[in-house]
């Protein structure tokens, strides 16, 4: 037997090197997760170990005092509230727009979708400054309108998703609902809709996270300290010329991954396929 | 007595074009509806959102911000019209945008190569992996997906700080730790691992593209005697070279346009050593608030990558392989 010897051993080093190589990579979560949980003063000593002597729960509460007056629920209902929204929005109307590429015949179709493909490479940070000027001049600096609106429009990924998904759906089905009397605004909502469910999870999903770990959008239009993100509100907090409780900061960073590692972790199917499916963006 | 023409027939009555030479349309269906069946209303309702965005929020800034380069702006008064001159004072007097250049150029030209070379490496023996595919593939998928977020920049500052795990850990072994964010010549390379280390998405994009590959290819080259090396060079690699293409494009382009790393993790500093071009651009628009200016730094980098992509794309008839050749 010594082929399937040979085959056992070869499996085994294959998994310990996978393993060894995992841990690595995960290692600088883990190690801010532990350190979360280390009395301050001891978050850099001997840093690189990962269990606190003792478990400082507390680092979370305090922690979660925030800054100025301002503790985290603000900024988590914050984040909550702009990631929500845009969310809703992106996806009923990346569909609405998907359904007209993929199931109506227009003139200047193709044209429309070309620019679609360009648009989706477009980094934000382009369009980032005439926006900015453009919302100057509209009066809202300092609102949650630059960071939601935009997402009410159709994100080019999540349209491209989405008709990827709708061409699997038969043109039967539609048809059939033709002779039954629907129209095409009643085909889009009775037929296709309800079919293209798990392709608007999957967009959901990444609208979440993307607009959850959204940076820049938040620095440069919010000003007022009370509407700001987790994600600015962190930056602030952590600021390491005034960061005295090292372990609350920790926990705050923690805290701040959570949600998105939960969501990653329940819903990992969806990212996986959609990212197969149509391998952009991560 | 035609009581129903058959559709061929029809369609070369409304096209004149004969049944074979018809192109199919841009999603590779054959044009088989008459052209009646046009919906050029419902059409443009369901698209409306999309064109009224595109318009408002990307077709229009860039035009404007087109012009805002040639003009002298700071946002309190209006602009003020001065030709080229952005664009002469940038590449001539501006030692800043030279070094942002240098930084990013050096950035992109070595974190996006890491990157995908870990992603495909890890791909390729992943997909050999039978057991336990998934718990890998989710975790080394994690850290891409925490790895753009402000949290793990904050983390990433202390992971390589003066007291952090990275020095700890060659304490331990007897080794001195360094100043990795402290010294000009090593703070970059933090950055770069920090994108190396998020290869998740695009180990995922290998993995399916891998996955596509027909494994009768593998069997057929085994009969004849193929080794597994040869095999990787004959079938797997030529097959993932659309993948490679694709991957290749957007992080280049991702890495060109970096931003939280630099402002969160270093600041730019020290001494500018990791001054990421968009970081650069940040600071002209939104601390000095010379729009014009960042405007012209827009389109310069737009440009660029521009030229890049043309350029993978030019060179992408030599070595990618379709299968629909």
């Amino acid at each position: 037997m010594d082929y399937r010897k040979k085959k056992r051993l070869k499996k085994i080093v294959q998994h310990t090197l996978l393993l060894i190589f995992t841990a690595i990579m995960l290692y600088p979560i883990v190690w801010m997760a532990g350190s979360s949980l280390k009395e301050s003063s001891q978050v850099f000593v001997d840093s690189h170990l990962i269990l606190p002597e003792s478990w400082k729960f507390s680092n979370y509460v305090e922690g979660w005092q925030g800054f100025a007056g301002i503790t985290f629920t603000t900024f988590f209902k914050n984040s909550l509230f702009i990631t929500t929204v845009s969310t809703i929005g992106s996806i009923i109307f990346s569909a609405v727009v998907a359904y007209s590429f993929s199931r109506i015949n227009f003139k200047g179709r193709k044209m429309w979708f070309v620019i679609m493909m360009m648009t989706m490479m477009l980094p934000f940070e382009m369009v980032m400054i005439p926006q900015y000027i453009m919302f100057n001049w509209a009066g809202w600096i300092d609102t949650y309108l630059p960071l939601i609106l935009p997402s009410f429009f159709g994100v080019p990924f999540f349209i491209f998703l989405i008709m990827q998904f709708i061409r699997t759906i038969p043109k039967e089905l539609d048809q059939a609902a033709r002779i039954d009397g629907c129209n095409t605004i009643s085909i889009f909502f009775r037929i296709i809709v309800p079919l293209i469910v798990p392709a608007m999870m999957t967009a959901a999903i990444f609208s979440f996270y993307w607009r959850w770990d959204d940076f820049m959008s938040p620095l440069i239009y919010l000003q007022t300290p009370e509407k700001y993100p987790v994600s600015l509100a962190l930056k602030l907090f952590s600021d390491p010329n005034s960061v005295t409780n090292w372990g609350a900061m920790f926990a705050m960073t923690t805290l701040s991954l959570l949600p998105i590692i939960i969501i990653f972790f329940i819903f990992q199917r969806y990212i996986v396929d959609g990212i197969s499916t149509s391998g952009l963006k991560g | 007595m035609q009581p129903q023409m058959d559709e061929q027939a029809r369609l070369q009555e409304n096209t004149g074009i004969p049944p074979g030479k018809r192109p199919k349309n841009f999603l590779g269906m054959k044009k088989r509806k008459p052209i009646n069946d046009r919906e050029n209303g419902m059409g443009y309702l369901f698209l409306s959102p999309f064109v009224i965005g595109t318009v408002g929020f990307t077709l229009f800034p860039i035009l404007y911000s087109l012009y805002l380069s040639f003009t002298d702006y700071t946002l309190g008064g209006t602009p003020q019209w001065i030709g080229f001159q952005n664009y002469v004072e940038m590449f001539s007097n501006d030692a800043m945008f030279q070094k942002s250049m240098q930084v990013t150029f050096l950035y992109a030209g070595t974190a996006v190569p890491l990157r995908l070379v870990f992603a495909l490496l890890i791909a390729l023996i992943l997909n050999k992996v039978v057991e336990m595919v998934g718990l890998y593939r989710t975790l080394l998928y994690l850290p891409s997906v925490v790895g753009g977020s402000v949290g793990v920049a904050i983390m990433w500052r202390q992971l390589f700080g003066n007291e952090g795990a990275i020095n700890s850990i060659l304490n331990t072994i007897g080794l001195s730790g360094h100043s990795w964010l402290g010294d000009p010549n090593t703070a970059i390379w933090t950055l770069v691992i920090l994108y190396g280390w998020q290869f998740g998405s695009s180990m995922l994009i290998f993995l399916a593209g891998l996955r596509n590959i027909p494994s009768t290819f593998y069997e057929a080259s085994a009969v004849d005697g193929a080794k597994p090396i040869q095999q990787f060079f004959m079938i797997t690699l030529p097959m993932l070279t659309p993948v490679i293409l694709f991957n290749t494009i957007m992080q280049t382009i991702q890495g060109f346009m970096a931003f939280t790393p630099a402002f969160v993790v270093t600041e730019g500093d020290p001494i500018n050593s990791t001054l990421l071009y968009i970081l650069y651009m940040y600071r002209q628009a939104f601390e000095y608030f010379n729009m014009g200016y960042a405007a012209a730094l827009a389109w310069v980098m737009l440009i660029i990558i521009a030229i890049f992509t043309a350029l993978i794309f030019k060179s992408s008839k030599y070595w990618v392989h379709y299968e629909d050749n």
